[in-house]
C-alpha cells in the first residue's frame, strides 16, 4: 500500500458516503476519500464527472445532502466557508477588481483583525513567494493572467491555510507558462509541506504533479491511487481511456493472445513493431495487422492499426524507426507482461 | 461530385454591396454617418438650447418695466443667495437627498434578489412588476398617492387598524417633516416621490449585482469574511456605479419635478416650482435660469463626491 494511505495520522481531508445532488442530476455520487496531510492530491475527470463539486463541497460552497466530512477531524457539514481552515485559488482567480494587488493579498488579514503594517508585510512576504514582489500598487486588471494567477496563488496562501484548493488554476494560461506553473506549484507545495486539492480535467498536469489521483466519472471516484498506477494498471474502460488513452484488450482477444480471459488494458507504447522475419520475443505474442493511419507526433509516431481479426489498436512506436504507410501490413509484438487486468464492466 | 469540384457562382454584384466596399476602406464616414443625426441632435438642438437659456442667468430684470436687460451682472446669481431663494434651494436638496437615500435602501434589496437568487420566471416577474408602473400616467399615480395619504385615506385607516394611529399622529406632531395630515407634508411628498422613481434606480443596481461575478462573494467567505463583511468590503463597493447611476436619476428628477409639490406638500415652493413661476406669470427669466443652474452644479458636485469616494473605482 502507498504511504499515504497507510498513514495512521488524522487525514487532512476525509469524505464518507458524501453525495450532492442538483435536482435529478447526482453531481457526486457516494465519494469515500481520505486525503493525508502534505500531500498532493489531484482530482482528475471530465467535466460533469463531480471533481469541482467535490472541491466545493471542502471549501464549504456546497453543503452535502448525505455523507460526512472532515478537515483535520472536525466534522465541517453545516459550517460555513468563513469558518473553514481552507483557501481556494479558483479557476477565474477571483481578484477583487477594485483593491490593487497588496490589497486583494491583505484581504484575508484584515478579515482576521491584522495591524496594517503587519498585514502590509505579511502581503509582500507572499507576493514575493509568488515572484510577484513590487506589483503591491497595481490593480488586478493591469496584471497578466499569469501573474492574476500568482496573486489569487498568494491570497490564498498568506492566510495560512491547512489545506489548499485549487480549481482548474492552469486552465486559462498558455502552454509554456502552464508547465512553468507546475513545477512551481509543485516546489512550493514541498517548501510549504501543505496539503493541496488540484483539481484538473488534464491527464498529464495530474499525473506529473500530483503524489496520488483520483479519477473521478459520473459523480463516483473510479480509481485512487498514486500515477503510475492509475497510468499503468487503469482500474477500468473509463480510465484506460480517460487517462492517457489506452487499449482495450477484449476476452476473445486476450485468449487468441495467449493470457487468460478477461478485460485487460494495453497501452500504446507497450505494442512493438517487428522488422520482417525478426523472431518473436519471449513472453510476447505476435499478430498481424495493417496500418490504417499514421500521425508523427515528435518522440513517437502514433499509428493506428486493425488486426486480422478487426480489432482497431493504437500502438506509439519511436519516431525514429521506419514509419509504415498507410494500407501497409506489419507484425506487432504484445508482451504479456504489459496486458493488465481491468475490472469487469462500468 | 466531390467537394472540390463544386463550381458556386460568387453572390450577386449590386450597389449596397459597393456601397458596403466603399465604406469599410472608409471607417470614418460609417462613424461620421452613425453620429451625425444624434450628435445635430443633442449639441444643438439640445444643449444649444440649454445653453442659450442659462446664459440668461448673467441678465437681469428691470424693476419697473419688468423687462430683460441684457447687460452682464452677478446680481441675478446673487439673488438666490437672498433667505427666500436659498430656503427653497436647500429644501429641494434637502428632498431629493432624502428621496434618493429612501429609493437605496428599498431599491437595493429587491435588485440583490432580482440579481442573484430570482431564476429566469421570477426575473421576468420581477422586470413586470418594476416597469409596470412607469406604464400609466404619471399624474394618476400622484393623485393616487394623495389619496392614500390623505387624513381619512387608506394609510391612516390601516395605521388606525393596526392601532398605529397614535405612532403616525406623532411623526405628524414633528417640526419640519410633519404636518395636518401626511398629504401636506414633507414626508407624503418624499414618499410620493420615491414610489415614482424607484424603478429607476432598481434598474441599474440590479444590472450592476448583475455583474458582480460570484466567485468574488465566494472568495470573500473563502478568505474568512462573513456576511456582512462579504457585503460591505465587495459587493456594496461593486454595486456602488449602478447606485450612484440610479441616485443621478432619483436626485435629479426629484430637483426638477414641479407636479408633486402642488398636490401633495405645503405651501413652501420647491426648485421646480420656482421657476415654473419665475419664468410664467413672474416673466422673470433670468431668475428662472439662474434656478435652473442650481440643479446641474449640485449633480456635478454630487458626481465629483462620488468619484473622490471610489464609487467608480469598480468600473
Amino acid at each position: 500500500m502507498h504511504a499515504f494511505t497507510a498513514s495512521t495520522a488524522i487525514p487532512a481531508v476525509r469524505f464518507a458516503g458524501v453525495a450532492r445532488h442538483f435536482g435529478a442530476v447526482r453531481a457526486v455520487d457516494g465519494v469515500d476519500l481520505s486525503i493525508a496531510p502534505g500531500e498532493f492530491f489531484a482530482m482528475l475527470g471530465p467535466s460533469g464527472s463531480g471533481k469541482t463539486t467535490c472541491l466545493r463541497l471542502i471549501a464549504g460552497f456546497e453543503q452535502p445532502d448525505a455523507g460526512h466530512i472532515e478537515i483535520f477531524g472536525e466534522t465541517v457539514e453545516g459550517l460555513p466557508p468563513y469558518r473553514r481552515p481552507v483557501n481556494t485559488v479558483f479557476q477565474d482567480y477571483a481578484l477583487f477588481p477594485h483593491l490593487s494587488v497588496g490589497e486583494n493579498v491583505a484581504y484575508g488579514l484584515k478579515v482576521r483583525g491584522v495591524a496594517r503594517a503587519e498585514r502590509e508585510r505579511l502581503a509582500r512576504e507572499a507576493l514575493a513567494l509568488v515572484k510577484l514582489a513590487g506589483l503591491e500598487t497595481r490593480r488586478p486588471a493591469q496584471l497578466s493572467g499569469g501573474q492574476r494567477q500568482r496573486v489569487a496563488l498568494a491570497r490564498a496562501l498568506v492566510v495560512r491555510p491547512k489545506v489548499l484548493l485549487l480549481d482548474e488554476p492552469l486552465g486559462a494560461l498558455d502552454l509554456k507558462l502552464r508547465e512553468e506553473m507546475q513545477v512551481e506549484l509543485k516546489s512550493l507545495q514541498r517548501a510549504l509541506g501543505l496539503s493541496f486539492v488540484f483539481v484538473t480535467h488534464d491527464q498529464g498536469e495530474a499525473l506529473s504533479m500530483a503524489d496520488r489521483v483520483a479519477v473521478f466519472n459520473e459523480g463516483r471516484i473510479v480509481q485512487v491511487g498514486p500515477p503510475e498506477e492509475v497510468y499503468e494498471r487503469p482500474a477500468n474502460r473509463f480510465v484506460a481511456a480517460f487517462v492517457g488513452a489506452a487499449n482495450v484488450i477484449e476476452s476473445e482477444m486476450a485468449v487468441t493472445l495467449g493470457a487468460a480471459g478477461g478485460l485487460y488494458s494495453l497501452r500504446p507504447e507497450k505494442i512493438a513493431l517487428l522488422a520482417a522475419g525478426a523472431p518473436v520475443p519471449d513472453h510476447a505474442a505476435a499478430i498481424e495487422a495493417h496500418v490504417v493511419d499514421v500521425s508523427y507526433q515528435g518522440p513517437v509516431r502514433r499509428l493506428a492499426v486493425r488486426t486480422s481479426a478487426g480489432v482497431a489498436l493504437t500502438a506509439a512506436v519511436p519516431a525514429a524507426h521506419r514509419a509504415p504507410a498507410s494500407g501497409e501490413s506489419v507484425r506487432l509484438a504484445i508482451p504479456l507482461a504489459a496486458l493488465m487486468p481491468m475490472e469487469g464492466e462500468r | 461530385m466531390s467537394l472540390a469540384s463544386l463550381d458556386l457562382p460568387a453572390p450577386r454584384e449590386g450597389v449596397l454591396r459597393r456601397l458596403s466596399d466603399a465604406l469599410l476602406r472608409h471607417r470614418q464616414l460609417i462613424v461620421l454617418l452613425l453620429l451625425a443625426p444624434p450628435l445635430i441632435w443633442l449639441g444643438l438642438v439640445y444643449l444649444g438650447s440649454l445653453f442659450v437659456f442659462l446664459g440668461q442667468a448673467i441678465f437681469s430684470i428691470d424693476e419697473f418695466s419688468g423687462t430683460i436687460v441684457r447687460e452682464p451682472t452677478t446680481a441675478t446669481l446673487l439673488e438666490l443667495f437672498r433667505p427666500a431663494n436659498f430656503d427653497i434651494l436647500m429644501r429641494t436638496v434637502g428632498i431629493a437627498t432624502a428621496v434618493t437615500l429612501l429609493c437605496a435602501l428599498i431599491a437595493f434589496p429587491i435588485a440583490y434578489y432580482a440579481a442573484r437568487y430570482a431564476g429566469p420566471r421570477a426575473k421576468a416577474a420581477f422586470y413586470l412588476a418594476v416597469m409596470m408602473p412607469l406604464w400609466s400616467s404619471y399624474l394618476v399615480k400622484v393623485y393616487g398617492w394623495k389619496l392614500l395619504l390623505a387624513k381619512e385615506g387608506a394609510i391612516s385607516w390601516f395605521a388606525g387598524r393596526l392601532g398605529l394611529d397614535g405612532a403616525l399622529n406623532a411623526w405628524l406632531a414633528l417640526p419640519l417633516v410633519g404636518g395636518p395630515s401626511l398629504s401636506v407634508s414633507y414626508t407624503g411628498m418624499v414618499l410620493t416621490f420615491t414610489y415614482l422613481w424607484l424603478p429607476f434606480m432598481i434598474l441599474p443596481v440590479q444590472s450592476a449585482l448583475e455583474r458582480v461575478p460570484s466567485s468574488l462573494i465566494e472568495a470573500a467567505g473563502d478568505l474568512g469574511a462573513g456576511p456582512g463583511y462579504t457585503f460591505r468590503s465587495v459587493i456594496l463597493p461593486l454595486a456602488m456605479p449602478g447606485v450612484v447611476a440610479g441616485a443621478v436619476f432619483t436626485f435629479s428628477l426629484t430637483l426638477g419635478d414641479y407636479i408633486v409639490p402642488q398636490i401633495i406638500g405645503t405651501s413652501a415652493l420647491v426648485l421646480g416650482q420656482a421657476v415654473y413661476t419665475l419664468q410664467g406669470t413672474a416673466g422673470n427669466i433670468p431668475l428662472a435660469a439662474a434656478f435652473s443652474l442650481v440643479p446641474i452644479l449640485v449633480m456635478a458636485l454630487f458626481l465629483t463626491l462620488a468619484k473622490r469616494t471610489g464609487a467608480f473605482d469598480a468600473m
